[in-house]
Parts: C-alpha cells; sequence; structure tokens
C-alpha cells in the first residue's frame, strides 16, 4: 500500500482529503504543522508528499528544503498545495525541487486525485 | 521628522511603489513637480519685477509672498493626495488579505461537499442531493466572487503578471460557446461564432483572455432578456486580432456609459434586471486587454442590446 503524507494545518482539508485517499486504497500519514511533516517524512518515507506553504513551526518552504536537502527524501515527490498562488511562489517552489503546484480554489477533489495518480503514475 | 524619514520621503520612486501608483499620480512625484514650478515662478517674478519695479527690497518681497504661498498650496494639495493615497493603499490591502482569508474556508466547504455528495460517506437520498446542489452552487459564487477580488487586488498592487504563450483564440472562443451553451438554453438564447478563416495563433496570456472572453459571454447571456441572440465574431483587423460579441439584452443607460469600467460600478437597469454580479467582470476585462496591448470598448443602447469589442496585437 503505497503512503502519503499530508503536511497540512487545516484540519477540515486533512479529513477531508484524508477519507478521500483513503478510499482509493492510499495509506494516510497526516501531519498538522511543518516539524511533524517533516520528521514523518525522515522516519516514515512515504511514496508521495503533499504540502501545504503557510504552516505552523516550520514554513512550507523550509519543510520543502529539508526533504530535498537530505538524501535519503530528495526522490519522494512533492505536491505543493496551497492557496499562495504568486509566480514568485510558484518559482521558489519549483526551483527547490517540488513535482508540481496546485492551488487548492482552482480543483476539485476529484482533479486533485486524477493529479495525485498521474504523479505516481510519471515516477 | 526624522532624518531617517525625510530621506524616506525623498526616495520618490519608492514611495510611488508603495502606493502602487503611477509617477503622475503620485504625491511625493507631484510636490516635486509643483517645486520645481515654483522655482520657476520666482525666478519668472524676480525676472519681471527687476524690469519693471526699481525697488529691489519690494521685488525681493514680491518673490518671497509669492513663493511662501504656492509652498503652502503645494504642501497642502499633496498631503491630501498622500492621505488618499494611503487610504486607498489600505483599502486595496484589506481586500486582498480578505479574499486570502476567505479561500482556505472555501475550499474547506467545497471539498466537504463534493465529499458528501460523491456518496463514499453514504448514501444520499434525493432530496438531500437537490440541497447539496444549492450549497455547492453558492459555495462556487462565493469563490468566483473570491477570485475576481484577488484579481483587483492584483491589479490595484500592480502585480498582475502575464504568462504569454502561442494558442488558437478561436478556438478558446469555440471551447467557451460550448461551456455556456447550457446557461443560454435555460435562458432560451442562441450563441452564434463567425470567425475569419486561417486566423494565426495568438502570443498572449490563455488563462487571463479567457477570462475576459468569458465575463463578456456571461453579461451578454445574463442581460438578454428572454428568448435572444448573442453573437460573436472575430477577424483581423490591420495588424490586431479584434473581438466582437453583441446581444440584444438591456443595453446601457446614457448617463452611466462612462463609469462602466469602473469596479463595482452596476448599472441601475442591470441590478433591476440581474441582483446578482459584483460589477467586477468589466473592470477585470478592461485591466487585462490594457495589460495585453490591447484596447477595449463598447456600443450600446438601452433597450436594444450591447456589443462590447476588444482588440489584441498579434505578436507573430
Amino acid at each position: 500500500m503505497k503512503k502519503i503524507l499530508i503536511i497540512e494545518d487545516e484540519s477540515a482539508l486533512q479529513k477531508t482529503l484524508g477519507e478521500v485517499l483513503s478510499q482509493q486504497g492510499y495509506e494516510v500519514l497526516p501531519a498538522l504543522n511543518g516539524e511533524v511533516g517533516l520528521k514523518l517524512a525522515q522516519s516514515e518515507k512515504p511514496d508521495l508528499i503533499l504540502l501545504d506553504l503557510v504552516l505552523p513551526k516550520i514554513h512550507g518552504f523550509d519543510v520543502l528544503k529539508k526533504i530535498k536537502d537530505n538524501p535519503e527524501t530528495k526522490e519522494i515527490p512533492v505536491i505543493i498545495l496551497t492557496n499562495l498562488e504568486s509566480m514568485e511562489d510558484v518559482k521558489r517552489a519549483m526551483e527547490l525541487g517540488a513535482t508540481t503546484y496546485l492551488v487548492k480554489a482552482n480543483y476539485s477533489l476529484e482533479e486533485l486525485t486524477i493529479k495525485i495518480n498521474q504523479v505516481f503514475q510519471n515516477n | 521628522m526624522k532624518l531617517e524619514e525625510i530621506s524616506e520621503q525623498l526616495n520618490v520612486s519608492a514611495q510611488c511603489r508603495k502606493y502602487g501608483l503611477s509617477l503622475w499620480q503620485c504625491p511625493q512625484f507631484l510636490f516635486l513637480i509643483m517645486g520645481i514650478i515654483i522655482v520657476v515662478t520666482a525666478i519668472t517674478v524676480y525676472w519681471i519685477g527687476t524690469k519693471y519695479i526699481g525697488d529691489p527690497y519690494l521685488v525681493s518681497l514680491i518673490i518671497l509672498g509669492v513663493s511662501a504661498v504656492l509652498f503652502v498650496i503645494d504642501f497642502t494639495i499633496s498631503h491630501s493626495f498622500e492621505k488618499l493615497a494611503e487610504a486607498n493603499k489600505i483599502k486595496s490591502e484589506f481586500i486582498s488579505i480578505v479574499s486570502h482569508q476567505l479561500r482556505t474556508p472555501i475550499s474547506n466547504l467545497k471539498w466537504a461537499i463534493e465529499l458528501l455528495m460523491s456518496g463514499r460517506l453514504g448514501k444520499i437520498e434525493a432530496k438531500q442531493t437537490e440541497y447539496f446542489k444549492i450549497l455547492k452552487e453558492n459555495i462556487g459564487r462565493m469563490g468566483e466572487l473570491v477570485k475576481d477580488l484577488l484579481m483587483v487586488s492584483r491589479i490595484e498592487a500592480q502585480t498582475l503578471f502575464l504568462k504569454e504563450k502561442r494558442f488558437s483564440l478561436s478556438d478558446m472562443i469555440k471551447e467557451l460557446i460550448v461551456a455556456f451553451r447550457p446557461l443560454a438554453k435555460a435562458s432560451n438564447i442562441t450563441i452564434s461564432f463567425k470567425n475569419q478563416k486561417d486566423l494565426p495563433q495568438i502570443m498572449a496570456d490563455p488563462f487571463q483572455i479567457r477570462q475576459v472572453i468569458e465575463n463578456l459571454l456571461d453579461n451578454a447571456i445574463r442581460y438578454t432578456k428572454e428568448k435572444g441572440k448573442v453573437k460573436l465574431k472575430l477577424k483581423l483587423e490591420h495588424d490586431n486580432f479584434y473581438f466582437e460579441i453583441s446581444d440584444a439584452g438591456v443595453g446601457i443607460p446614457q448617463k452611466d456609459k462612462k463609469y462602466i469600467f469602473q469596479k463595482f460600478f452596476r448599472t441601475d437597469n442591470a441590478m433591476k434586471y440581474q441582483t446578482q454580479g459584483s460589477g467586477l467582470g468589466l473592470y477585470i476585462a478592461k485591466s487585462i486587454i490594457k495589460k495585453s496591448k490591447g484596447k477595449i470598448g463598447f456600443k450600446s443602447q438601452e433597450g436594444q442590446g450591447s456589443t462590447f469589442w476588444f482588440t489584441l496585437p498579434i505578436k507573430r
């Protein structure tokens, strides 16, 4: 069973997204802040990480940088899932090694799961 | 005033950027220009004074008097401008913060409703589905409004950047007609499209141009009373693409024509006929077309209908 780590401080989104992904047959690991997310990324080595950017304790960009700097986690695809959509944010995330950048407001749950499945297929 | 504050005030371009204003609307720049005018006036007064008045003390006194009056006027005007610019900046920041903050709960609601409606959490009765649809539709409306408000704050903060690429404008229009057909059908409206053959591709931001056409098409359908036709046209004119959309709708009253592209503006007859609407669509459309180096305009007669058009450069 493939593991997906969701680093997202909104518990409502964690719950909805977690439910859908579990029903799709993924094992879901929730993290409500950057610090816990980073720890879980290192200890659990998930197959995919969904990462919000505005996070308590450690900001999403720092989490991404640390994941990509660590040889043990750098190969894990990271999907940025946020409501920030400035060009600088997108550019910065992609430069730091994010696989794709999705703006929450622009996607339905179904479209989002299609995107996640696509990332698995491409990796 | 501290030395740092003074040097900050003297950095005109930084001050203009802070307020998100162009140079000619910026209080600090206008203060500078008026300062130059004062100096020129003082020199002119001196020149005229020495030529026509014998007493040098009197000349100096006149110059001092005129300069002082002009300086006070200059300071008062630019200070009021600065206050206005500051208030405008606070308003823009407020719109930006509120719309950003609203996005997360809207996403939460949108996804939760979608999950409920999918039946993954249990079977949904037909009657419940009906109400879930109402919720979904209204969350969608809130989402659209927040998207428009964010767009406005980007336009005002001058952070609207275009991601240009080549695409077929004609294909985009055809796709949008298909997408709008259910709304048109529900309102008993037919949409026709006449386009010149073998048009080249356009170099523009497809996401933003789509928004412009969406806004114009949406308006044309919504403001058409009863049965009617919405006609779209695309052709090349000189070195530009020319797009036009005509409806036989409620039209725009003469007195409102000059305000039509202003943000939050809605004509009285539009509000009478269609209560929904934020008055942001045409403001956004104009900003995008202007940013894309095109032109936008309209002709309209109240009760007869409106024709909106825009041009965009080909950029081969």
